[in-house]
């Protein structure tokens, strides 16, 4: 944000921050890691404001509550900002001296009245205002998202809807205050720093900037299209459109991942050539025209990676892969080999010092100091920097070091799934603690918490349902039907569902695969589906 | 904490008596019946909710007492208010002897098995008691039953009982001098036994101080206490002012009565020192020594002489609030203590502007549950605070880091009834009572048997010999056996050693302690044996376990000091005195507080000292060639 692709604190900020406040994110859950920072924060006196449709064991230590309808979260960012200004607690010298259209920004929110809000959000008007309220009066404020604001078909909105508010208050660029996403591997950070991004190069240099361009041609001796890649989502309507009909995938399992998993199966299985590159034979894997066993990207190979707080660290080879699969890099160098391409036999240390020369904010990050430092943060140019605790302080100097931040204005629609007479209820996903996305890597492991999928419902429609606990029933959805058993949870209200894509239900066939032509990402949140019971004789039927 | 509840459901007299400790809850979502049409959209809790989990045990108290035990639902419930794991509660709960998780009968009897009713004849009571219905065993229609006890701290009317009465109107009494009949009486329904205070056995001695005012001044009305001189000395605290009281304890040279003798003057004033706020003052009435109930007899006769001392404390220490935390078998003690707060916020004597000087400061009382760890100071913080009572490592010390992690001033009953005094004629008068080390005077608690027990003031100096001659000597044509000086945790005397002065360095002299004050008088009739293995059985049950040396050496104790009384070693006598001394050696050295640390003192200084076990021999067919 503000054209840095990283949150903007570091964790040390969360344990020493005023008001924290989750939205759209189960961390408890899903952040476990990061979740010990924010008690830390909370024992020594922060208040804890979740944001979630449902009362998750996050929601359970907050101070504040507000259970969101799902995908109201921009009507819910615009009220808090109206009632900040309606209060005057906004920060008009940091608004002045730091932003751009503010005057656009604040005629846009001014329709969202805390009485609007209430009806789009369900969140009582007094919740609302009292999150408003401490929100902008912490001396110290952190707000903290997760897929709950990315997975949505507005998702870049949302986003952008509460930046608006770090930036409306002056929270941001400051010690314990800031806008965090919460990366939800140990290395999506990593990932997107690399360049995993369509247009971007290692350090998020632009495809469409000749210079870095020309740069990285002279060291990899290659031409780099300028053009920007296709997002995943674009991948897959062009499989729609033959256009492309080989696909090499690593470390994904998208027919487990995707939304609607039946057209991204039959999109698989169309293709004329696949390689799949995964640490065991997954889903996706069982569609491949060839199979290649890869090394875990921990314990079996040497490297880096980069969390939520933007710190680059080291992993480290203990042990060696079993059988026949190798090291992700010594997979891809051979490929290249045939591909007529020599790199060598390079170690994770000559690639690692490869990216520092190539991206300027990695270039102070030997392997020396992230042994001795226990990792770096980024930006950290040189040997002598330290690394970042927080970013856009320069939105605090006077006058502002580079570009100003702009606000966006953007306005509340509602999830394109729309629930109806015949799909009642909205089901959202999400993950538990002790499971990981589509569980390749923790499926294989047993753990005393671990119970089976289930929908979760609310007692309430339980009841109209004449449903009792571990009751199989058929969801519905648009899309497909799956066969799930039902689990009865006070987090939950009427009209509301939860689900996982763990383990053996296959939720994706439910959701829609309509995404957010900003992000590329699907709107998995948002799913209307019909709860029917069945007869037991109809369940053999079920099991194809 | 992942908040996972139990299908388990309280009922609504346990809900009641949760929610007259917590107040009524301000969501439904911390009650378990989340309102869909309100509440579906918002919830508070947070630090709100946790700020109350101090009241767990207040609250476990309170179903305790109306219903008889704890249910799993009303453990949810308990849970549920507090945000609070069930699994974290229950591992409180299960923490004190008092608390029952099984129905259990309305009326339970509690009768004392330990050292003073020992000497008096308890084991032929318990064993008539076992001859109708074993301890737990329903009786009179599963209306009640009677269980075992250790010291109920009624040491001077042994055999000593307690009972509780569950119920709506809950009723708590002490027995004293318990038989047979009386319990089957208090089983079958009796109630109000008729136990009152009495004056001590030297009342009318002009020279007493601390006891003056016991068995003659009303401790129902603060006008009796305030008519025999009661709160001059709060009134000249005001006068000559924080610094001023902290000049006259120091004068004083007063030294804590709990058993760490540690200067009481320094103590306030390292308190009065911290930057760091709140201050708290903590009166540790947590009196579960065996042979001790010196501080009960205050506490039931002399209240308001502690809520005196406790807010002079708060105004030479800064201290914002108070807490008494008093054990849980003490039922009239508590409810003296509670009138006379009562009365004290409603004469200005405690609350927003004492005596109207400016001073804001009140007291809570706290009861125990039956954990004799909680004596122990940070247990005691922990047992407060609501987590089970297990002794924190020190330091920090709770000057620095008591109760809530805040600087805290935790003085024994007895220590705080000195500070009136002290205020209101100087330290140095105070000085000059008593000899160079050991200044004022001492309570000490005279029991088993001797012709009059009771609670003994005198001033340090005098000899164990010239005490139990005041408490009227053992009876005629007995001699002494042996004297256990400071309770369980302390060590015992020979009849060649009745000569030591009564005081701190000549206690250290013949390898003893002051302790708490615990003179227990054995005469030839008492098997002393029998009574090393009561104290080892003592230690067994009360260790908490946090530190393994104790939870696993008490247990081995027990074990040899079974095997010792019953003539079955493991080994020679020697190797196994040997092995004893090397448990009571690992417990000093690696236990954290002083549980672990004294649990084998009285255990060692009876082996050292007087001759038991003499006729042991192996027999064992383990015994090692």
């Amino acid at each position: 944000m503000f054209g840095a692709g990283g949150g903007t604190n570091s964790y040390e900020e969360v344990e020493h921050t005023d008001l924290i406040v989750l939205w759209g994110s189960n961390a408890r859950e899903t952040h476990p890691i990061f979740f010990h920072h924010v008690l830390k924060g909370i024992h020594n006196g922060a208040k804890l404001y979740v944001i979630d449709p449902r009362r998750t064991a996050s929601a359970q230590w907050a101070d504040g509550w507000l259970g969101v309808n799902v995908g109201s979260d921009i009507a819910l960012a615009n009220a808090i900002a109206r009632e900040i200004l309606v209060d005057g607690l906004e920060n008009r010298t940091f608004i002045d001296r730091a932003t751009l259209n503010f005057e656009e920004y604040r005629k846009s929110v001014e329709r969202y009245t805390l009485d609007y809000a209430q009806e789009i959000t369900g969140v009582p008007a007094a919740a609302i205002r009292e999150l408003a309220h401490a929100y902008a009066r912490a001396d110290r404020a952190m707000i903290c998202w997760t897929l709950g604001i990315t997975e949505h078909h507005n998702a870049v909105d949302s986003v952008v809807g509460i930046i608006n508010l770090a930036l409306l208050t002056g929270k941001v660029g400051r010690y314990g205050c800031g806008v965090n996403p919460l990366r939800g591997q140990n290395n999506v950070q990593g990932g997107g720093d690399m360049g995993a991004i369509p247009d971007r190069l290692a350090g998020f240099q632009s495809t469409a900037d000749a210079a870095a361009r020309e740069k990285f041609e002279k060291a990899w001796n290659c031409t780099i299209s300028p053009e920007r890649g296709k997002r995943l989502n674009e991948m897959f309507d062009a499989m729609e459109e033959g256009e492309l009909t080989a696909l090499y995938c690593i470390g994904e399992n998208p027919v487990v991942s995707e939304a609607d998993r039946h057209r991204a199966v039959r999109l698989l299985e169309g293709l004329e050539h696949m390689v799949v590159q995964d640490i065991s034979l997954t889903q996706t894997a069982r569609l491949a025209s060839v199979v290649l066993p890869a090394a875990a990207g921990w314990v079996e190979s040497d490297g880096t990676v980069t969390n939520s707080e933007r710190r680059v660290q080291r992993v480290r080879k203990v042990i060696e892969p079993p059988g026949n699969a190798r090291d992700d890099m010594w997979i891809v160098a051979q490929i290249a080999k045939r591909l007529g391409r020599d790199w060598g036999s390079p170690t994770a240390q000559d690639v690692w010092d490869e990216v520092r020369s190539l991206s300027p904010m990695h270039a102070g990050m030997s392997y020396e100091r992230l042994e001795q430092l226990n990792g770096l943060r980024w930006p950290c140019p040189d040997e002598n920097d330290p690394g970042a605790l927080f970013l856009h302080g320069r939105l605090w100097a006077d006058p502002v070091e580079g570009p100003k931040a702009p606000f966006h204005a953007v306005e509340y629609s509602a999830p394109l799934d729309a629930v109806d007479a015949q799909f009642p209820l909205l089901l959202t996903t999400g993950r538990r603690l002790d499971s990981y996305n589509s569980g390749v890597a923790t499926g294989e492991y047993s753990s005393p918490l671990r119970r089976v999928e289930a929908l979760e419902i609310s007692p309430e429609e339980a009841a109209r349902h004449g449903l009792s606990e571990g009751e199989i029933v058929a969801v519905s959805s648009r899309r497909g039907k799956v066969f799930v058993p039902v689990h009865i949870d006070r987090a939950l209200r009427e009209g509301l569902a939860f689900m996982t894509f763990h383990f053996d239900v296959p939720t994706n066939v439910l959701t829609l695969d309509t995404v957010d032509p900003k992000s590329g990402t699907a709107e998995f949140k948002a799913t209307a589906i019909r709860i029917d019971k069945i007869g037991a004789g109809s369940l053999a039927a079920a099991g194809d | 904490m992942d908040l996972h509840y139990t299908q388990a459901t309280e009922t609504p007299h346990e809900r009641a008596a949760v929610d007259a400790v917590l107040g009524p809850a301000d969501s439904t979502w911390s009650t378990g019946d989340r309102r869909a049409e309100t509440e579906s959209h918002s919830a508070h809790a947070g630090h709100a909710a946790r700020s109350q989990r101090d009241r767990l045990l207040p609250a476990l108290h309170a179903v305790a007492r109306r219903i008889g035990w704890i249910s799993e639902g009303a453990l949810n419930y308990i849970s549920r208010r507090l945000t609070i794991p069930p699994a974290e509660a229950y591992g409180v709960a299960s923490f004190y002897a008092l608390f029952a998780f099984e129905p259990r009968p309305k009326t339970v009897v509690h009768v004392c098995e330990d050292l003073a009713c020992k000497a008096v004849g308890s084991d032929a009571l318990i064993a008539e008691l076992e001859r109708t219905a074993g301890p737990g065993e329903p009786q009179c229609g599963g209306a009640s039953m009677w269980l075992r006890s250790p010291c109920l701290g009624l040491c001077e009317r042994a055999p000593a009982g307690l009972l509780t009465v569950a119920g709506d109107e809950p009723h708590d009494e002490p027995l004293e001098f318990v038989t047979a009949l009386r319990v089957a009486a208090a089983l079958e329904g009796k109630r109000d036994f008729g136990f009152a205070p009495t004056q001590p056995p030297q009342h009318g001695d002009p020279s007493l101080r601390l006891l003056r005012r016991v068995g003659t001044v009303d401790p129902a009305s603060l006008d009796a206490y305030r008519a025999a001189g009661g709160f001059r000395a709060l009134r000249r605290a005001f006068d000559i002012g924080a610094l001023g009281v902290l000049r006259e304890m120091t004068a004083s040279k007063l030294m804590g009565r709990g058993g760490a003798a540690f200067p009481t003057g320094r103590k306030w004033e390292a308190v009065a020192r911290e930057p760091e706020r709140p201050h708290f003052i903590v009166c540790n009435a947590d009196e579960s020594e065996p042979g001790t109930f010196k501080d009960r007899i205050i506490m039931e006769s002399d209240p308001f002489a502690l809520i005196e001392a406790m807010t002079i404390a708060a105004l030479a220490a800064t201290c914002d609030f108070g807490y008494i935390y008093i054990r849980g078998e003490y039922p009239l003690a508590t409810r003296r203590i509670e009138h006379a707060l009562e009365a004290a916020r409603a004469h200005g004597m405690l609350g927003d502007d004492i005596m109207g000087r400016g001073l804001r400061f009140d007291i809570e009382l706290r009861r125990g549950a039956g954990a004799y760890i909680c004596g122990e100071e940070t247990s005691l913080f922990n047992s407060l605070e609501g987590y089970r009572g297990e002794p924190r490592n020190k330091p920090p010390f709770p000057v620095q880091k008591g109760l809530f992690r805040k600087p805290t001033i935790v003085n024994n009953v007895e220590t705080l009834i000195n500070v009136p005094d002290i205020v209101l004629h100087g330290g140095d008068a105070y000085a000059a009572i008593g000899v160079a080390d050991s200044t004022g005077t001492k309570l000490f608690c005279v029991c088993g048997n001797v012709a009059k027990p009771g609670v003994y003031e005198v001033a340090f100096g005098a000899t164990l010999r010239e005490l139990i001659e005041l408490a009227g000597g053992v009876a005629a044509g007995h001699r002494v056996q042996a004297v256990l000086l400071g309770g369980a945790a302390g060590a015992f005397a020979t009849p060649d050693e009745l000569d030591a002065p009564l005081t701190f360095a000549g206690m250290r002299a013949i390898k003893a302690t002051l302790g708490s004050g615990v003179i227990m008088v054995f005469d030839e009739t008492v098997d002393l044996e029998a009574m090393l293995v009561r104290i080892a059985a003592f230690f067994r049950d009360e260790s908490c376990g946090q530190c393994v040396p104790c939870r696993v050496g008490t247990v081995r104790q027990q074990e040899l000091l079974a095997r010792l009384a019953a003539r079955r070693l493991h080994g020679s006598p020697d190797e196994e005195r040997s092995l004893l001394a090397e448990i009571g050696q690992v417990m000093r050295d690696a236990s954290i507080c002083g549980l672990g640390q004294t649990a084998s003192s009285a255990v060692e200084s009876a082996l050292a000292k007087l001759n038991l076990f003499s006729s042991a021999v192996p027999v064992d067919e383990r015994t090692p060639v």
